[in-house]
């Protein structure tokens, strides 16, 4: 083993109520990717925000070797003196502001407060050419998808003096297109010598640019795993993570599939800013009893705003269609109707349409139904945190009491309490978008379990994802969908990745 | 996997006094804020008509805090409360002194009109989604002006002697006491006792299941100390003319909101509905009706107060309501409101109205001008938001 760029000697750190790390360690070689793993709430983010000095070095215990010499962070800027920079598992871009600006911000070239904006975009087409994004340095970020938003964020590490690039689930919210592009940059950063601590969910990956991988469970170092005799596998991953072998992924599940339960006809739906963009142009779908039913497709082909404009017109205008519940057409022209006709929708962006952040985990859970919590307009405290305790056992939620705040959850902890919400709202059809982005494996078994289960029971569901071995191994029919249209509909039998994608390819060329 | 959910333990005195810290502390300035111009004052401060004159002087900007917290904590602001409540005062004298109603028609027609403003600055808020810092700023400006053209520059009174009765009337003493009014300080012992009651058998129910509960010291000497205040202070209170009219309505009103916010549906989903609107929206909540009822209940409750301190002053004047929007304001903020929306208390906007009330008071007795109290008022209003953010960070 040659030197060592970054070495953490036992690191312990408490919040209240919490050991998030018991004496954690771990070396990275320089010019190495190394991988973090571990479930929901193991650590991994906490671990990075000592390493990157978000919590100062008296909130800790442990000690921080760089280059052979021990260091003590006050805060970020001592970090990044030395070139450590962390990219969030939450981005952190100010969407009203353009690239170059987004990039500078808190850096601005030039002299006595005065921004240099040529020297500023001249740099900034150089970055952009780093990372391999083609748009003009004065693209507004907001107006970017989230993959090239991710590669703007590398591109601002980049403006700095980088010795140590630390991403925090870089590919959770990226399609496999963008994601691939991402690993390709990242190996291309590693033959420039800047070394990298990847944080994430999706071995394969790992799997594919990792040199060693560092398992962390419970908060303490599990072992790390040098990946360059090869011969590591998935498999051999989740048991140092979940500390026990792994059986299958995906449930075993025997589908009793009944009648058609939901069924859209003819859906259009337009934008909501610009009234005369076409975002659904005729869809006809249904779902039937204790089916699962999965729409796949890219990011943007409008699954989220089909899946939200049936949802109670929770986007778009001028929307136009029938819906259909046991064959009769429904009223759900708002939420409230929805909700009430046993529809769920568990949205994509948990964070900004999911949960009341500052809220504690109990008041989250029961928000969608506060009916069933209540008499007579009255709220049963008694009862919520027994309805909450319930979802938490069921659903392994890791917190240190159920009147816990969301915001000091992990990011697939806080997943959960958003799917425990609907759950309790008891749906007859789920509709699940991206369910299972930054979960770990296990915790995405305990889900899948949960869906399965529900279908069990008669309930339908609809999934979205991104992932499609995930559609493939939980769905039982798959929908793809390409620019507002679907332009295949697939049993799981006869699908796979191949037909899927091809499907999609075939429809954008015509 | 460890254990996944801890059970609640005993909670420790001093890191639940640590947790809790906020509360106890917006507690503690109020008594050092009274004890400090107790002594400054001489004594002066907790005179039983020196105390009768606090109540009174502060019950409309109780009343409007109480509206003003559900428009904070939906995350929202009202910046026209004062003028509203200077309008619907001059609205009640017109009808009659000018028009010679009948008072009970007249403080009818004045709550309605009170709603119906709340309602337009509503809609423009809620429907046409204008920010309310906006709306509110308009018509902080339009009822300022109407109130001058509605008086015609005059000041317009006296009000029949029922209507009053609002404000300088106290509870009636069917008991007769000669020096102590025994209904009054009947009253007040009764309340304290609901109160030690409902905390005792709130506390047995939350540890029958296990739930996390104050420690038994704090747990009694906050409600000794409570329940002692409301009997000491309804005594001092009975040997003067009894409890005013006014204290008896503001603690009703301040017992329903405190029930609203604290336990029922719509109290839950106000909240909600400021810590993030499109959760709120996608949980199913219809927002805009929400944000919309939480600006016609500000616009009535600016109509009682306006009707209180109109009955207070015996006579409408266009300056009345001036600037109250500020205490009102600074009272949700000091008792610990979050300028983002989604946090704040009822009893906490109480208490605050009332550090602001007691400081306005005691500098006043003690010859302060009105140039510095505003100066210190301003600095304790930065300083306790200060305190209140500095806390919440640093975990
Ligand atoms: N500010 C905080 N206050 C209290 N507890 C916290 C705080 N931040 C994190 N925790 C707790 O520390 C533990 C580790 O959290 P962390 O975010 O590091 O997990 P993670 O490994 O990144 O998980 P994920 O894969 O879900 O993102 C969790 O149990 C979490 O609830
Ligand atoms: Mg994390």
């Amino acid at each position: 083993m040659g030197d060592t760029l970054l070495e953490m000697r036992g690191i312990t750190k408490t919040f209240p109520g919490v050991r998030a790390l018991d004496n954690v360690n771990i070396a990275v070689r320089p010019g190495e990717i190394h991988a973090v793993v571990g479930e929901n709430g193991a650590g991994k983010s906490t671990l990075m925000k000592v390493l990157s000095g978000v919590y100062p070095s008296d909130s800790y215990q442990g000690e921080i070797h760089f280059d052979g010499q021990p260091r003590r962070f006050a805060g970020i800027a001592d970090s990044e003196e030395l070139g450590i920079i962390i990219i969030h598992q939450e981005l952190a871009l100010v969407p009203l502001l353009s690239i170059a600006e987004n990039i500078f911000l808190g850096n601005e070239p030039g002299r006595r407060g005065v921004v240099d904006w040529h020297q500023a975009h001249v740099r900034t087409r150089e970055l952009l050419e780093r990372v391999g994004l083609r748009e003009p340095p004065t693209s507004l970020v907001g107006k970017l998808g989230v993959g090239k938003q991710q590669l703007v964020e590398i591109a601002k590490a980049l403006s700095k003096r980088v010795r140590l690039l630390i991403l925090d689930e870089p590919t959770a919210s990226l399609n496999e297109r963008d994601s691939e592009a991402l690993l390709q940059l990242l190996l291309g950063l590693k033959a420039q010598g800047i070394a990298c601590i990847l944080i994430s969910h999706k071995l394969n990956e790992v799997l594919k640019v990792a040199d060693a991988i560092t398992v962390i469970r419970d908060g303490a170092t599990i072992e790390t795993l040098d990946c360059a005799g090869g011969g590591i596998s998935e498999d051999r991953i989740i048991r140092g993570m979940v500390g026990r072998d792994m059986a299958h992924r995906y449930p075993q599940r025997t589908p009793k599939i009944g009648e058609v339960f939901f069924e859209v006809r003819d859906w259009h739906v337009f934008h909501e800013q610009h009234a005369d963009r076409e975002m659904i142009k005729g869809i006809d779908f249904n779902v039937r009893r204790g089916e699962i039913v999965g729409i796949a497709g890219l990011m943007g082909s409008g699954r989220t705003e089909l899946a939200m404009s049936i949802f109670g017109r929770a986007y778009g205008q001028k929307i136009s269609g029938e819906v259909r519940m046991d064959g009769a057409v429904v009223d759900v022209s708002t939420i409230g109707r929805a909700i009430a006709h046993g529809i769920a929708y568990v949205t994509e962006d948990r964070k900004g349409a999911g949960l009341v952040l500052d809220d504690e985990i109990q008041r989250n859970i029961s928000l969608a139904n506060l009916r069933g919590v209540s008499r007579a307009g009255l709220i049963d405290e008694q009862r919520e945190t027994e309805v909450a305790e319930e979802f938490g056992r069921a659903m392994r939620i890791r917190c240190s009491g159920v009147r816990q705040r969301v915001v000091n959850l992990s990011g697939g902890n806080q997943q959960k309490v958003v799917l425990g919400k609907w759950l309790f709202t008891r749906p007859r059809l789920l509709i699940l978008d991206e369910p299972t982005r930054g979960i770990d494996v296990g915790a995405k078994f305990e889900i899948y379990s949960i869906i399965d289960e529900l279908a069990q029971r008669g309930e339908s569901i609809l999934m979205i994802s991104s992932e499609l071995p995930e559609l493939l191994g939980m769905c039982d029919r798959i929908y793809v969908m390409n620019e507002g249209r679907f332009v295949a509909e697939l049993n799981v039998a006869d699908a796979s990745q191949e037909r899927i994608m091809r499907a999609i390819v075939n429809a954008e060329d015509c | 996997m460890s254990a996944v959910i801890a059970s609640p333990q005993a909670a420790s005195g001093r890191g639940y006094f640590k947790s809790h810290l906020r509360d106890y502390g917006m507690l503690l300035s109020l008594v050092v804020i009274m004890v400090l111009f107790q002594v400054l004052t001489d004594g002066v401060l907790l005179q039983p008509l020196n105390l009768t004159n606090l109540l009174l002087q502060n019950s409309y900007i109780v009343v409007m805090a109480l509206g003003m917290l559900l428009v904070i904590v939906a995350g929202f602001i009202d910046l026209s409360v004062g003028s509203v409540c200077g309008f619907t005062g001059a609205l009640a004298a017109v009808l009659m002194v000018q028009h010679e109603w009948h008072w009970v028609p007249a403080i009818a027609a004045s709550l309605v009109v009170g709603a119906l403003i709340g309602a337009v600055q509503g809609w423009f808020v809620a429907y046409a989604r204008i920010p309310s810092f906006i709306v509110t700023l308009a018509g902080m400006l339009v009822f300022k002006g109407l109130s001058l053209a509605l008086l015609a520059g005059q000041s317009v009174g006296p009000f029949p002697v029922q209507f009053q009765k609002i404000s300088s009337g106290f509870l009636p003493d069917p008991l007769g006491g000669e020096s102590l009014r025994l209904l009054s300080l009947a009253l007040g012992v009764a309340a304290a006792a609901v109160l030690v009651l409902t905390e005792v058998l709130a506390r047995r129910k939350a540890l029958a299941h296990q739930m996390e509960a104050e420690p038994p010291l704090f747990f009694g000497v906050r409600i000794a100390a409570f329940a002692g205040a409301m009997v000491y202070l309804s005594w001092l209170l009975s040997t003067y003319k009894g409890l005013p009219n006014v204290l008896v309505l503001m603690s009703v009103l301040i017992v329903i909101y405190q029930f609203v916010t604290g336990r029922t549906v719509i109290g839950r989903r106000i909240y909600a509905l400021g810590g993030n609107e499109k959760a709120a929206r996608l949980s199913g909540v219809n927002t805009p009706r929400l944000a919309f009822l939480t600006f016609v209940n500000m616009g009535v409750l600016s109509a009682v107060a306006g009707l209180v301190f109109a009955a207070r002053l015996n006579t409408a004047t266009p300056k009345a309501g001036m600037g109250f929007e500020l205490d009102v304001i600074a009272a949700c903020f000091i008792g610990g409101a979050s300028a983002q929306g989604g946090v704040g208390k009822v009893l906490g906007a109480v208490i605050g109205a009332f550090i602001m009330g007691v400081m306005n008071n005691g500098m006043s007795i003690l010859g302060v001008g009105i140039d510095y109290q505003q100066v210190i008022k301003g600095s304790v209003l930065l300083a306790a938001v200060f305190v209140d953010v500095y806390n919440r960070n640093r975990v």
